[in-house]
């Protein structure tokens, strides 16, 4: 892997994005046999999977509609790697596909006869009806496309046409303002339909809230390995700096607090309270073994990140943030495990197949869609070269 | 105000921009003068490491500060609820941490804003009344447009006339000796 010092692309990097392909087929291959041999199980594992992946695309769409909503000069060099993995959002539609495939073992609103039977569910059937809800996934993802696509091909333009008037982003700006209140729209309506139905008689309205604070964690523990992976060769060591390092870093920090905040918010309004149809989420995350995977989340994406990242030194060492970085999207995918499975296997036992189911479905997903990334992002330059704030990006130091 | 008879507090070097600031400020530190100061209208990006400034000791004072908050929160909250005054609040045992989260969290804000601020005045020295700069009048625009350096008397290598060459020699305009009050 080469980097052209005149274009900024990488030459011969097509390896990486075969070896997502070869890991992603074999993943599908695995898939295959686990939805035939053990469907409902496969549903779940899948649904993990998939949520984690989309989250990490959705945080790179955030991220660069925030870059451009606040006009920010530090973030500059890492724009194109956010807005390769917006890029490759799209293709998580067809990922989709299986979801509503295994719709039925997922969703239990989703049976006629249990809503024949329950009388709640029929208030809800309005809105939680299966046609709806494919309706409305499909509508989530033609604004992820649409916001994704136009401010992706603008980034494009400028790259070879220059902005020395700034007018590329200027546009690129205005599309953020009516993005991001669709995005904040449509990840909190995406995260009821897909998650918080899957226990159809629980509600809680910041749930939206918190699949976005893990969002954005896990695409700011991305990048940093992204670029973690490019200095490894030799590339953008000059561009990419320490200092970026230190505010991936204060980022990972700050919405570590905030995701606690989210959390516990959703927690103790409910604990107050103390009404059975809402204590019952969490009940179903105490009984069994559920208790030991609540509070490995309490101090695996509390605790641990907060003591480590408080102080300057590890956001300015690089195996540090390495280290966290990882750490914090195993967290987040046990986050997604622990909202997700306990509607499935009440009490958390170990077991083999689930662990496969996993990994496959981990695979799958994540290899075609890391390829998908990886072929967008060596497409292009892998920093805007024409954006007017690169040079003062790259020269950026923390006072 | 007659100056003969004071004693020499210190020596003030005007500069016009701040490019000139920083590298007359890395001259000094490479020097191995300790007792000086920049003044700038407005902060100058890169002036603590050309100043040899180590990183602030404010951060973990913050810390403890916290800590403490943290603390006599959960304390305070333990003594009222589970001790002094046993109250059933809605069913749920006198202890319950997540009772007591929120003002724990506040004052946990609340001793670290504390510790912010009287760290910083007390890590730079404050409140103090006055300075021998301030009875410089060139220095009245430092509020305004232009940028000094005040070399303080109490710095171990301080030698009036030296120290007036050599800020001199790092493009330093208008030196001038700074005089203690009457």
């Amino acid at each position: 892997m080469k980097l052209d010092k005149q274009t900024f692309k990488l030459d011969r990097a097509t390896g990486i994005g075969y070896f997502a392909i070869f890991a992603g087929i074999i993943g599908v291959a695995v898939c295959i046999f686990g939805f035939k041999k053990f469907h409902a199980q496969f549903f779940y594992a899948y649904l993990t999977s998939y949520i984690f992946w989309v989250t990490i695309g959705l945080g790179g769409l955030f991220f660069t509609l925030l870059h451009h909503l606040v006009d920010a000069t530090w973030s500059v060099v890492l724009r194109r790697m956010t807005e390769s993995v917006m890029a490759a959002l799209p293709i998580m539609l067809v990922f989709f596909i299986p979801v509503c495939l295994g719709m039925d073992e997922l969703y239990h609103w989703s049976h006629a006869e249990a809503v024949a039977h329950d009388e709640l569910l029929q208030h809800k059937s309005a809105w939680l009806n299966p046609k709806l809800f494919s309706i409305r996934t499909l509508i989530y993802f033609v604004i992820w496309f649409i916001f994704g696509h136009f401010l992706y091909k603008i980034s494009i333009k400028q790259d070879s046409e220059g902005d020395p008037e700034q007018k590329l982003k200027e546009k690129m700006r205005q599309i953020s303002g009516p993005g991001m209140l669709l995005f904040a729209l449509s990840i909190t309506f995406a995260a009821f339909d897909w998650l918080m139905s899957l226990d159809p008689h629980w509600y809680s309205t910041i749930f939206g809230v918190y699949i976005f604070a893990g969002s954005l964690l896990s695409i700011l523990s991305f990048i940093t390995l992204l670029v973690v992976f490019l200095h490894k060769n030799n590339i953008l060591n000059e561009e990419i700096s320490i200092e970026h390092f230190h505010d991936l870093g204060k980022l990972i920090f700050a919405f570590t607090v905030f995701w606690t905040y989210i959390a516990f918010s959703q927690y103790f309004l409910i604990w107050y309270g103390n009404i059975p149809e809402e204590t019952v989420w969490y009940l179903h995350r105490w009984d069994g073994n559920w208790y030991k995977v609540s509070l490995f989340i309490v101090f695996g994406h509390f605790v641990i990140p907060f003591l480590v990242l408080l102080s300057r030194v590890p956001k300015r060492n690089i195996t540090m943030m390495t280290v966290m970085s990882i750490w914090m999207l195993v967290i987040h995918w046990v986050d997604l495990y622990w909202i997700i499975l306990p509607n499935f296997n009440h009490h958390f036992h170990f077991s083999l197949i689930e662990s496969v189911l996993n990994i496959a479905t981990f695979l799958a997903v994540g290899g075609l869609f890391f390829a998908y990334f990886w072929f967008t992002f060596i497409s292009q330059s892998i920093i805007p070269i024409n954006d007017p704030k690169l040079k003062d990006s790259i020269k950026f130091v923390n006072s | 105000m007659s100056n003969s008879t004071h004693e020499i507090e210190g020596v003030l070097a005007e500069f016009s921009n701040p490019y000139e600031l920083l590298k007359a400020a890395e001259k000094i530190r490479d020097a191995g003068y300790k007792k000086f100061d920049c003044h700038s209208p407005f902060p100058v990006h890169g002036l603590d490491a050309a100043m040899g400034l180590k990183p602030s000791k404010l951060g973990w004072f913050v810390a403890m500060g916290g800590a403490t908050g943290a603390a006599v929160a959960l304390l305070m909250q333990w003594w009222m609820s589970a001790v002094d005054y046993k109250i059933v609040t809605s069913g749920k045992p006198f202890f319950s941490f997540q009772a007591f989260v929120p003002i724990t969290f506040e004052l946990t804000i609340l001793f670290s804003a504390f510790t912010v601020v009287f760290g910083m005045l007390l890590l730079n020295l404050l409140p103090r009344l006055n300075h021998p700069v301030f009875n410089s009048e060139q220095f009245k625009k430092v509020t305004d447009d232009s940028f000094f350096i005040s070399l303080m008397a109490d710095d171990p290598q301080f030698n009036s006339e030296k120290v007036k060459e050599f800020l001199e020699s790092t493009g330093g305009k208008n030196v001038e000796e700074l005089n203690a009050d009457e």
